[in-house]
């Protein structure tokens, strides 16, 4: 009985969060004098009034989740890793790296794909250990490590566009020569979406969901993460989980990245990241590091960020109010979680 | 007794949520929603929605505002069309979003004509066009539907329009050498690829035919540089600052800038250096109203006019007599300023002189009596020989120009 009360009194809390955020982007859509039911409208119409709108929240939905994952680890180590973004593009840099080493050779297109994606999985590993080696040997702060890092892979794509890997003759904004479509994750006819991404998403949440909940690794690593101290003093090597949460993060991380080269742009592109680094970590955030609301929570964001594009395009809006929505959503989540814990307390006593 | 107050409070949240949003409509009055309704319903015998895809913001003072304006201007003369846009189609402004992604969402606006307005934007054209082989589609710049260029792709929906701005570049560069003390011209390009070589390059042409012939002075005293900023416009981070860049300029005996980007920093920069005293002048690019920025320094803008050439392909649209084909608009030199005939202008600015402008003039009525520049000899800027002694060059040698001229400074591609 007092176990119900306490989930209806956090369900209380979480809708209001939800409601404070309504309320928070509707004043500010009052504010720029637009109309908010029908800013709402044209969100949702953008996202779901048809089956092709839908596949195009799934085609954002797969990166997103991926890296939502892969940041569940490091949170639940206590790691802020903010270097998420770099470790996607470093990821979409290997996996295109290699698929251009597959080109005019006889590897069938099935294998060239394959090794792409593990490449680009290794790719971010790489560049999360390089934020997890900082972190634990070199005492630099993971976000500073990440952010700096992310800067520094910006810079290395666009230095390939541009430069090593430009199109015959010129360097474009737009990217790499894209890929013939051999090199193409199978698509639904018709549709951006690929079913073999949805089930490389599906696979990796199940896979980060076992881990946490089930394995005897994921209860070590969130030992570490609430008290890093008596971790260690109970004889968990702590350095090692924590790069381990790095390394795992990463995998994810170049794994959302290839699926933005071989699913999304099919070519390296300026922005590959698309924010969905970012993204994952306010998902991560709101879901309260639980693997499997953040598969509802980063559909929902993935629908925002599609169906926000009819903003400028019907009411010339700027699509950015998607995320001062997202934005509050975690703000009023974390307030009333604060609040929440307040509240029970004082009952308590 | 705490939980009630809580409900209370929700509830209290949950109406202000309802009747802030439900009184907001009422209160703006809802211009957008009359006529969409209207629009839809009756299947679109008479109204023609054309959807326009802008690489950057509609009110850029430069290429995309120039796209904008030429919608405008569709909408104006074409009785029941109206133009559905997205601003800010590229990468760094709109990630996770693909121009051809975009495209599907202003024909789901019902348009049933897409404008593709960059250079940029050619993969996803190409794609949207394939795709959706019952939409004609328009790409601004690009190749891709001329049959004796060497990237034709053979589509039947989709055309190329580009403006012959050679011609007004060459303006420009002759404004620019006519005005210039220093002797030193700077080039605030964008990216390298074939068009903004060409570009820069007739800049210099023209620079050079007027220094030599109306000022006679050395062709080997005219400094000409450029500089990339590595796209079409600011991308903090990504790109040159264009700001820092034109500074460059005129801190470094640079007196006239040109800009061949697509936004107005050269201009700009160049009233603040004026502001403190300096002889300095610019000249912007793409956008007939871009000198108002800076009247005082602005010796005219060579301006591309798309509405003509949009109008004339809806029209056939409409009547059914469209199909593939690819145009290079050069100015209508009976009046390069006709808003109705001509595809290229140039608008002279209040900060070039009298002397200068009837100097100019000669110049754009010996264009048009049939004077070209790009005849030979012109050498590369490598030195290599281009077109010999005599030789016209043909379309091709001009819009695949390998290399900038002899004579200028600046990258030619782009580094290894």
């Amino acid at each position: 009985m007092q176990k119900l009360s306490d989930r209806g009194i956090n369900l209380l809390f979480q809708s209001g969060a939800i409601l404070l955020a309504l309320l928070f982007t509707t004043i500010v859509l009052v504010l720029s004098d637009a109309p908010p039911i029908e800013a709402y409208r044209n969100i949702l119409i953008g996202s779901f009034s048809s089956w092709k709108q839908f596949s195009d929240v799934l085609v954002a939905w797969v990166p997103l989740l991926l890296a939502t994952a892969g940041l569940l680890v490091t949170f639940t180590a206590g790691l802020w890793n903010i270097g998420i973004e770099g470790q996607i593009t470093l990821g979409a840099i290997f996996c295109t790296g290699l698929l251009r080493l597959t080109l005019g050779g006889d590897v069938p297109p099935w294998m060239a794909i394959s090794l792409s994606i593990l490449a680009g999985m290794i790719g971010g590993a790489l560049w999360a250990a390089l934020a997890g080696v900082l972190k634990t040997f070199g005492g630099v702060n993971e976000i500073f490590g990440g952010l700096g890092l992310n800067f520094v892979a910006t810079a290395l794509t666009l230095w390939l566009i541009f430069g090593p890997w430009k199109r015959p003759g010129i360097g474009s904004m737009s990217g790499t020569e894209p890929f013939p479509m051999e090199l193409w994750l199978p698509q639904i006819p018709g549709l951006r979406l690929s079913v073999w991404s949805i089930l490389i998403a599906v696979i990796g949440i199940a896979i980060i969901y076992l881990l946490l909940q089930g394995t005897y690794f994921g209860l070590k690593l969130k030992a570490v993460g609430k008290n890093m101290r008596s971790a260690y003093i109970l004889g968990i090597p702590t350095t090692r989980y924590m790069m381990s949460s790095f390394l795992i993060c990463g995998l994810f991380a170049g794994l959302a990245g290839s699926i933005q080269v071989v699913a999304v742009y099919h070519r390296l592109i300026p922005s590959i990241s698309s924010g969905y680094g970012y993204l994952g970590l306010l998902v991560a955030m709101l879901v309260n590091y639980q693997a499997l609301w953040s598969i509802p929570v980063s559909l929902f964001f993935a629908a925002l960020n599609i169906g926000s594009i009819q903003l400028p395009i019907v009411l010339k809006l700027d699509s950015a109010l998607a995320g001062v929505l997202q934005g509050s959503l975690v703000l009023f989540v974390l307030i009333m979680q604060g609040a929440r814990s307040r509240f029970t307390k004082r009952l308590l006593r | 007794m705490k939980k009630s107050v809580i409900w209370r409070l929700l509830s209290l949240l949950l109406v202000a949520v309802f009747v802030l949003a439900a009184c907001t409509p009422a209160a703006t009055p809802p211009a957008e929603e009359t006529q969409p309704p209207a629009g839809e319903e009756p299947p679109a015998a008479e109204g023609l929605k054309f959807g326009m895809l802008l690489v950057g913001p509609f009110n850029d003072h430069g290429w995309s505002q120039a796209h904008y304006e030429a919608g405008e201007y569709v909408e104006e003369k074409l009785a029941g069309s109206e133009m559905v846009y997205v601003d800010k189609v590229n990468p760094a402004d709109r990630p996770g979003t693909t121009p051809a992604q975009l495209a599907e969402s202003v024909v789901q606006q019902g348009a049933t004509i897409v404008i593709f307005n960059s250079d940029d934007m050619k993969d996803s054209a190409l794609e949207f066009a394939q795709a959706n082989p019952t939409i004609p589609v328009i790409h601004a710049s690009g190749d891709s539907s001329w049959v004796d260029g060497a990237d034709f792709k053979n589509l039947p929906n989709l055309i190329n329009i580009m403006g012959r701005m050679e011609y007004g570049k060459m303006m420009a560069g002759c404004a620019a050498a006519l005005t210039t003390q220093t002797g030193n011209i700077g080039y605030l390009g964008p990216l390298i690829n074939d068009e903004t070589r060409r570009l820069a390059a007739s800049a210099y042409l023209g620079a050079r035919y007027c220094w030599e012939n109306y000022l006679d002075k050395d062709p080997a005293d005219l400094g000409f540089k450029v500089t990339w900023i590595g796209f079409w416009f600011n991308i903090p981070g990504v790109t040159s600052d264009p700001t820092q860049v034109a500074d460059d300029f005129f801190n470094s005996n640079f007196d006239v800038v040109i800009s061949g980007i697509d936004t107005t920093e050269g201009l700009v920069e160049a009233k603040k250096f004026a502001a403190e005293g300096k002889a300095v002048w610019a000249i912007p690019y793409d956008y007939i109203g871009s000198c108002s920025e800076a009247p005082e320094v602005c010796l005219g803008v060579p301006y591309f006019n798309w509405g003509p050439a949009y109008l004339e392909n809806f029209k056939a649209i409409q009547e059914g007599t469209w199909e593939a084909h690819w145009e290079w608009n050069g100015p209508d030199w009976s009046d390069i300023n006709n808003p109705d005939t001509s595809a290229i202008g140039f608008v002279k600015g209040d900060a070039l002189s009298d002397e200068a402008s009837a100097q100019l003039d000669q110049f754009i009525s010996e264009l048009a009596g049939g004077l070209n520049l790009w005849t030979g000899p012109i050498n590369l800027q490598d030195g290599t020989p281009y077109l010999a002694d005599g030789e016209v060059a043909t379309d091709q040698q001009v819009w695949y120009l390998p290399q900038l001229l002899e004579g200028m400074e600046g990258q030619s591609v782009p580094s290894e």
